[in-house]
């Protein structure tokens, strides 16, 4: 009887997994909605720049390729987290994450140096639409990092003081998703943002 | 402190708007008084602000919908009176107050009458009817519901405090552009739809993974109920076009707040984008309206014609192809704006292409009830009179989609009249169908017919009197949101559509009377079997109002109309050989919590009040982090429970027969 009473608590288990990944799936997809729309927008607007600075005067290519590689590296990283979390290895989880977290947090002060150093120039998103919605697209790819690292901070808390049970193990997936959905979104803003402006 | 929040902010320049302020404040007064005299606010609390039951839900939903219904109603008989008196600066609105009516009607009927009431009903049947216990996350589920809640509050405190916006409901850039609009209007209509639109998003995304992996044993797509269907499409509308409206307001509170020009005259902004991304959501938004309402008829007219739902394989495909086609129509709502030719024909073709799907159902239905044995319970009366007002605002909808003919039209009365003309036959009787059809269900008892008839009728005949005038005056090139005009051959024509506004109020009137009669007579009325129309669907076999579980043994599905088959084959009704352990997500305040903080957040950057939206985001962000954590949301109900309520349910069911 018990046997049969387990088995049923980790069928619905397992069902709760599986609806909570289509959740969050369906989720990146809206989340990407948006991200498409701030892409057109932007698109449209790269030719009102109001006669103030255009992205050839802004960009350098040094900073973006550097917050590409850590990036990247970054999903890579939480690649190898991942794989420790199948083979339970909790402290090899952990510090992967915090490698990750450290990429991460890199990336976020690189563009944030960015940001600023345009903003102190007078190239702020108030000068023109042009960069309103440069500010505005890399700026929620930004934004959404941030999220990732106060994820990755509370995740790690919870391994390391809950260890790696099903919930836990669960949400760390559902992590990965949305920080390799940000890894495609930054390839997105460096091919079409960076690249083309500097060319 | 206090950011731009003065004393100012108190409507005290105008009776009218200090009486609107004090109609607000005393209703809710009048609420907490009952409440406290009543001694309910233990019982509110915990067994219906804190629960995440998909039912209660569901039901809080529809209680939000009802009281906006009559707040947007409001607004409208007021617009209808000052333009049947308005001739030459005629009146009694000044054209700033007059403009925020039309500004928050549109935004209240759409956002806080009609989703909500759509969400509320699919909460509370969708579930039931695919055999399920809850939806896929029942604790988003209540902070959908008091997102929502958080932006109608929004709109209704922009009567006591500040003003609300003047720029209709579409909030079209340059002129709610801070430029032209530096007060906190603009503002309120922003975070209102920002807040609630995250809740409808999340809604979308609830009933999408419910639909699609918690369906009962045996119940494939096929055989799911052409409400269930509609229900899956208009949700995943809600998910993905929602996105839409989050990206435009954001721009436009960007330009507000922050001095971005994204849609400003000057700098490089572009205005034509906003109403791109406007109606990238908006044209998909009539349809998360409308198809639920079909799915709502479809069931209607099969139950009350006692016939299977005819064409249900062409009813589904039907639906799936407006769902798509929705996203490739959006340029029609800006035919005038300049697009080149061959744009505007392809969208008005696109357009005139989506009108069939919709035209194949209206056969659905008709021949459904043709031969059949037809109950006219006020739901099927809704049924009736919208299929019949539903075909001429169809008609003059394709005659809109023709771009040389929309020039003449656009922006007139005539397309006031036709989205009306939709909406209210459409959307509106939709839910107010399933709203008298599924009551029973959802308390127990019956809502009075008589009440319901006569609602119908006045709605009905007060829709005619207030809209056809509309399209004539259209016509007649009178352009929409008019505080005023100086053409005596209009004033008739608007006389009779006041006339018609007091008639809907006789059929908002009759619902409220409904609702007590049908609360002091439920002894009459009482649905002991849980099934009181002879359904044909799974909502039906189990109890009304369902106990928490909904069913103690989910059911195995083998047919579309599984519990009419059931009751042929005898097999309904059947006790189960033993029960077990049912597991129950338990309640929670991370929801009102939730919903709490973020009216106050938005209320504290309509004012700039920094500290205040910094306070109310961080409190948000711990709940969440607190309720997500939190590995022990659920709590089991024992066997013998299970058996003790089931035994209490037979036990009726035994002395009816
Ligand atoms: C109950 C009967 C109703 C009456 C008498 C009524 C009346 C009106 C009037 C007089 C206007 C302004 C027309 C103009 O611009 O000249 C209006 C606008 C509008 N109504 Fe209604 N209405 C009713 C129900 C509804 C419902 C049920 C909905 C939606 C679910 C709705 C949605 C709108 C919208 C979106 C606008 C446009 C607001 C704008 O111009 O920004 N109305 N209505
Ligand atoms: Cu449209």
């Amino acid at each position: 009887m018990s046997v049969v009473h387990m088995s049923e608590h980790e069928r619905e288990e397992a069902e709760t997994r599986e609806q909570r990944a289509l959740g969050f799936w369906l989720y990146l997809m809206g989340d990407a909605v948006i991200f498409a729309l701030l892409f057109a927008t932007y698109a449209i607007m790269i030719p009102g720049t109001a006669g103030g600075p255009t992205g050839k005067d802004l960009f350098d290519l040094n900073n973006a390729a550097l917050e590409t590689v850590l990036l990247l590296v970054s999903s890579t990283t939480f690649g190898f987290a991942s794989l420790s979390v199948r083979t339970g290895n909790r402290s090899a989880v952990i510090g992967w994450l915090a490698v990750t977290f450290l990429l991460g947090a890199g990336f976020v002060f690189l563009e944030v140096r960015e940001f600023a150093g345009m903003i102190a120039k007078g190239a702020g998103p108030d000068r023109s639409g042009f960069l309103s919605a440069f500010f505005t697209l890399v700026g929620t790819h930004g934004v959404h990092v941030t999220m990732g690292l106060l994820w990755i901070l509370i995740l790690s808390a919870q391994v390391a003081l809950k260890g790696l049970t099903a919930p836990v193990a669960s949400r760390l997936y559902r992590l990965g998703l949305f920080w390799h959905f940000l890894d495609i979104a930054w390839v997105g803003i460096f091919s079409i943002v960076y690249l083309p402006g500097l060319l | 402190m206090f950011g731009k929040l003065t004393i100012e902010a108190l409507p005290l320049y105008s009776a009218i708007a200090a009486g609107g302020a004090a109609v607000t404040v005393g209703g809710a007064l009048l609420v907490a008084i009952v409440l406290t005299w009543l001694k309910a606010w233990k019982y509110l609390w915990t067994d219906w602000l804190t629960s995440v039951d998909h039912k209660r839900i569901g039901i809080m939903y529809i209680v939000l919908a009802l009281i906006m219904l009559l707040r947007g109603f409001v607004d409208a008989i007021m617009m209808r009176a000052q333009q049947a008196m308005a001739l030459n600066a005629g009146g009694y609105l000044p054209p700033e107050h007059f403009d925020q009516i039309f500004s928050s009607h549109g935004t209240i009927m759409i956002f806080f009458m009609a989703m909500p009431f759509m969400t509320g009903l699919i909460n509370l049947i969708m579930p039931l009817q695919i055999g399920t216990r809850d939806v896929a996350f029942p604790w988003l589920n209540a902070v959908s519901l008091w997102l929502s809640a958080a932006g109608a509050a929004l709109v209704m405190v922009s009567l006591v405090i500040g003003k609300f916006s003047t720029a209709g409901w579409t909030g079209y850039p340059p002129y709610s552009g801070i430029e032209y609009n530096p007060g906190v209007g603009v503002d309120y209509w922003i975070w209102a739809i920002l807040i609630s639109g995250v809740g409808s998003t999340m809604s979308g995304i609830n009933f999408v993974v419910t639909i699609l992996k918690r369906r009962a044993p045996g119940m494939t797509l096929m055989r799911m109920t052409p409400f269930t269907w509609t229900a899956l499409c208009a949700s995943v509308l809600m998910a993905f076009a929602f996105p839409a409206i989050t990206v435009a307001c954001g721009l436009l509170a960007l330009d507000r707040l922050a001095g971005m020009h994204f849609f400003t005259n000057a700098h490089g902004g572009n205005m034509m984008n906003y109403a791109n991304l406007f109606w990238i959501w908006g044209h998909p938004e009539v349809y998360i309206l409308i198809l639920p309402a079909f799915g709502i008829f479809s069931e209607v007219v099969a139950t009350f014609s006692r016939k299977r739902l005819f064409g249900y394989e062409s009813l589904v495909y039907a639906t799936a192809a407006i769902a798509i086609l929705s996203f490739t129509v959006w340029l029609h709502h800006f035919f005038t704006m300049g697009s080149s030719a061959n744009v505007n024909a392809f969208f008005g073709v696109t357009t005139m292409i989506i009108a069939v799907p919709t035209g194949v159902k209206v056969f659905n239905w008709l021949l459904t009830m043709y031969r059949g044995r037809i109950d006219f319970h006020p739901s099927m009366m809704w049924s009736i009179g919208f299929i019949v007002t539903f075909v001429i605002g169809g008609m003059t909808g394709v005659l809109l989609a023709i771009p040389p003919a929309d020039f003449l039209m656009h922006n007139t009365t005539f397309l006031v009249a036709h989205f009306h003309n939709m909406i209210i036959p459409g959307v509106l009787f939709g839910y107010l169908a399933g709203y008298m059809f599924w009551f029973p269900k959802a308390f127990g008892f019956e809502l009075n017919r008589g009440w319901g008839l006569a609602s119908f009728w006045c709605w009905l005949i007060g829709f005619y009197l207030a809209f056809m005038p509309l399209y004539l005056l259209g016509l007649k090139g009178m352009p929409r949101r008019m505080e005023t005009y100086n053409d005596p051959t209009w004033q008739p024509y608007l006389m009779v559509a006041a006339l018609g506004a007091v008639v809907v109020l006789c059929g908002i009137a009759s619902m409220v009377i409904q609702i007590y009669v049908s609360i002091r007579d439920r002894k009459l009325t009482e649905d002991r079997t849980g099934d009181p129309f002879d359904g044909r669907t799974l909502e039906w076999s189990t109890s009304s109002p369902p106990p928490p579980y909904n069913f103690a043994v989910i059911p195995t599905v083998g047919d579309r109309e599984p519990f009419l088959e059931a009751k042929k084959n005898g097999t309904a009704y059947r006790r189960p050989a033993s029960y077990a352990p049912i597991r129950i997500p338990s309640n929670t305040p991370a929801g009102v919590i939730l919903g709490g903080f973020a009216f106050v957040l938005g209320f504290a950057i309509v004012w700039h009040i920094w500290w205040l939206v910094i306070v109310s985001a961080i409190v948000m962000f711990i709940t969440v982090i607190a309720r997500s954590s939190d590995d022990n949301a659920e709590f089991t109900l024992s066997a013998g429970e299970v058996k003790r309520m089931e035994d209490e349910r037979f036990r009726q069911l035994g002395s009816r027969a």
